[in-house]
């Protein structure tokens, strides 16, 4: 049966494919035909972008926009965000008499896809920051960042969803890592908050005086979304800030990495495949009490909260490193579709879902930071245990945001993750240089 | 005239025949062959999924590029590919063999007339078959975590587990170490495709058995089905005749039973090799390849290089290189199993056993006979 089941799925991809296409050239087709009116994909999204911003000019004159019935898309979190997007878009609702139908992805990137080849992708839907080259590239999104107010977000969050030149959505909210220390493990190993460590010798001393029989100082996730935070702290990235070079082979980003396989080494940090029992993540170590500390984002605070409510946490920022603080940024935007046909009022949703009050509604429900500078300060003072988490928002790093480099960055996750085994850091930086230069050269 | 007449009649016969088996074409047609000329198509392109392939120019006809460059432009697409094809060569390697052996034990064990509660045993055996392969994954995952049941079990023998999932050592390099080559050997840095002769010797990684093992677990059953309807439809007095003959139960099994079975046993390995070819759910499900793409499989590629990296006309094009090698792989094992080659082998194995044990040699005529029914 398995061997049947196979079959099917594995010609799902050519399927889809296929039947995606044949319903274009069947049905859709028309609509296609009229978007792009046979001009080709930029000029069309050129003049779909005119046409709408031209009607939301309309609506600034408050001329009421038509009502429509809007598709948003997240990948959700649980149910705790499905509730708390569905009752913000009901708000929106109520507001202007359009209808929103909020869908939660089992698989957002593949739903996407399927949306985008098809011809009718949902109008409004998450977008990951390391997610927009690739999407901005192909033409899927509608750049509508000269409609809303750039400078009212974080300057790094605006960076991170920018591409080509342009800002491409309006940021969601955003995560930063922070240094989580379990409270009872470290005054039992005698450490007092004057020991919190605010540089990387002050890291390596206390990780070493936490760790004792089956704990371990710092145990973190296993690929660059951890470890790339020391790279970040020698002074290095894999880009280069304006994202047109690829910077992986330097002496700063190898002292990074030289700086976690040193405290390997020492057996005072370890990558959650590593420890014994291994852990799914970094989280999860850190709440069985296997590792005294982990870097994590605030989306722990939720998971610690619901699976080991005993952990004392405290939240403090990263230690600065030999060039100074650094941290990594995640985020998601409110991505537009090229080709809906209502994007003006997906604007105005979007508009609506990045106001202050629903940000904080939002972070109030499934704790992500608002994406706003206003919203952060707020967030920190509302929250001043998770204020380290908004610190990070001023000098964090969001991802890799280039087209074709998701496979680069899987690739070089694959060799990070040996690092604990032996692996070389400069033979891993000199691949991802060379991969990195490749894909944008557009190989 | 009577020519002339035939003619019409045949003619006649042969428009009842295409219109009784048109809906079938044409359903079969719109969406089986249209749409694989559809991909082929799209595989020789560089549509990036930004509307239709076909129409309004949204991808160019960049004819074989897509199927040259996975062979000959070096870089990561490249080595994820090839590593994907060592890591499924070594998959079918292990499943077909494992699968169709384990299938035919249950087919004899549940066919013997004396077994109490077949039919328990007969749905016990095909239970696995019939659960949602995302299902079992899921129960796998946890029978194989760190400290799931199965390094429990270990731990009570006094062996320690390895952390399954994350371990991506070859079984192959792990054999070597134990004679002491714990590295490349300079043979092993031969470049093949975009990696080091040593790389494709590595053999499946400890992840990859697992699901070795979670795909024989659950096909067997299906095949079981196969070859236990080709056991109760084996002549009776065949068996009767070769037991008079005085043969062993081994005998029997290989000279006589296996022998009768070859047409089902070509269809379970033919079908086992296309299955695991296309292997993709237990792979999505357990680790989209980690760790180190070990478990990385070119089905699995071709999805994440179209609807991760957009690149739709290199995806199919993976999907279509697959194609070949199960159709040349096919090919091969059709050559290998041909009819007439067996019996001959039988036959000279026959007329050189001493006279008292020829009983066997009814085994020449089974095939024959159970063509004839």
């Amino acid at each position: 049966m398995t061997s049947r089941w196979n079959r099917s799925r594995g010609k799902t991809a050519i399927a889809v494919c296929a039947a995606g296409a044949l319903a274009l050239s069947g049905c859709s087709g028309g609509s296609s035909s009229s978007a792009t009116a046979g001009a080709s994909q930029s000029s069309a999204t050129d003049s779909t972008g005119a046409t709408s911003s031209s009607s939301s000019s309309a609506s600034d004159t408050s001329t009421p926009l038509p009502k429509v019935k809007l598709q948003v898309m997240i990948g959700s979190s649980g149910a705790a965000e499905t509730d708390a997007v569905k009752a913000a878009t009901a708000a929106w609702s109520a507001k202007t008499g359009s209808t929103v139908e909020v869908i939660a992805a089992a698989d957002l990137g593949q739903q996407l896809g399927q949306g985008f080849a098809g011809g009718t992708p949902p109008d409004v839907f998450y977008t990951d920051a390391s997610r927009i080259g690739d999407f901005a590239k192909a033409g899927d999104l509608f750049a509508y960042g000269d409609q809303i107010n750039a400078g009212d977000f974080l300057p790094n969050l605006v960076q991170a969803f920018t591409s080509g030149g342009k800002l491409q959505c309006a940021p969601k909210d955003y995560s930063t890592l922070a240094l989580i220390i379990n409270q009872d493990l470290w005054t039992k190993a005698g450490l007092t908050d004057a020991d919190i460590p605010t540089d990387w010798a002050g890291l390596e001393t206390v990780a070493k005086k936490l760790t004792s029989g089956s704990v371990t100082g710092l145990v973190i996730g296993n690929d660059i979304n951890r470890s790339g935070a020391f790279m970040k702290q020698a002074g290095g990235w894999v880009v280069s800030a304006d994202g047109t070079k690829v910077t992986a082979d330097t002496p700063e980003n190898l002292a990074g990495l030289q700086e976690v396989q040193k405290m390997m080494k020492a057996g005072t940090l370890k990558f959650n495949t590593d420890t014994s029992p291994a852990a799914g993540w970094g989280g999860e170590a850190f709440g069985k009490g296997i590792g005294a500390m982990t870097i994590e984002g605030n989306w722990i605070r939720g998971a610690l909260t619901k699976d080991y409510p005993k952990i004392n946490a405290k939240v403090v920022e990263l230690p600065a490193g030999p060039k100074g603080k650094g941290t990594l940024l995640f985020s998601n935007c409110w991505g537009i579709a090229a080709k809906s046909p209502n994007q003006a009022q997906a604007v105005d949703l979007v508009k609506f879902l990045t106001s202050l009050d629903q940000q904080l509604a939002f972070t109030k429900a499934f704790g992500v930071m608002p994406s706003t500078t206003a919203g952060a300060a707020k967030f920190a003072t509302l929250y001043p245990k998770d204020a380290a988490f908004a610190k990070g928002g001023a000098y964090g790093q969001g991802p890799v945001n280039l087209a074709g480099f998701d496979p680069v960055m899987a690739a070089f996750n694959s060799k990070l993750a040996t690092l604990g085994k032996g692996g070389d850091p400069k033979a891993m930086l000199v691949q991802l240089q060379k991969d990195g230069d490749a894909a944008l050269a557009g190989g | 005239m009577a020519k002339k007449k035939r003619r019409n009649i045949h003619g006649r016969d042969g428009v009842a025949g295409w219109i009784f088996t048109a809906p079938m074409i044409l359903i079969l047609g719109l969406f089986l062959f249209v749409p694989v000329l559809m991909a082929l198509y799209v595989s020789m392109t560089n549509w990036n999924g930004n509307g239709s392939p076909f129409t309004g120019g949204h991808a160019q006809f960049v004819g074989a590029k897509n199927f040259t460059s996975l062979f000959t432009t070096e870089g990561l697409t490249r080595r994820n590919f090839m590593q994907s094809i060592g890591n499924t060569f070594y998959y079918v390697l292990l499943v077909v063999p494992l699968q169709t052996a384990t299938a035919l034990l249950l087919a004899l064990v549940v066919n013997q007339k004396l077994l109490k509660g077949k039919g328990f045993f007969r749905t016990a055996f095909y239970f696995p078959s019939v659960t949602s392969s995302i299902a079992i994954s899921t129960v796998f995952l946890f029978l194989f975590s760190n400290t799931g049941a199965v390094n429990g079990l270990l731990a009570k023998v006094g062996i320690t587990g390895p952390q399954w999932f994350s371990d991506s050592r070859g079984l192959l390099h792990l054999v070597f170490g134990w004679f002491g080559m714990h590295d490349s050997p300079g043979w092993g840095q031969t470049d093949i495709f975009g990696r080091t002769l040593w790389d494709w010797l590595s053999g499946p990684s400890v992840a990859m058995c697992v699901i070795i093992f979670l795909a024989v677990w659950t096909t067997t059953g299906t095949f079981m089905l196969l070859f236990l309807a080709a056991l109760q439809d084996l002549p009776v007095e065949v068996d009767e005749a070769a037991s008079l003959d005085g043969v062993t139960r081994w005998q029997k099994l290989r000279l006589v039973t296996i022998p009768m079975l070859r047409p089902v046993i070509f269809l379970v390995v033919t079908l086992g090799v296309i299955g695991t070819w296309q292997v993709f759910d237990q792979i999505y499900v357990m680790g989209k390849g980690a760790p180190a793409n070990t478990t990385m499989t070119p089905a699995f590629l071709s999805y994440s290089q179209s609807f991760t990296s957009l690149k739709y006309g290199s995806g199919a094009a993976m999907a279509f290189i697959v194609f070949l090698i199960i159709v040349v792989l096919t090919a091969i094992q059709r050559r290998l199993m041909r009819e007439d080659r067996v019996p001959r082998r039988s036959r000279r194995l026959v007329a050189s056993a001493p006279p008292d044990q020829r009983g066997p040699e009814l085994a020449v005529m089974a095939p024959t006979r159970a063509e004839d029914k």
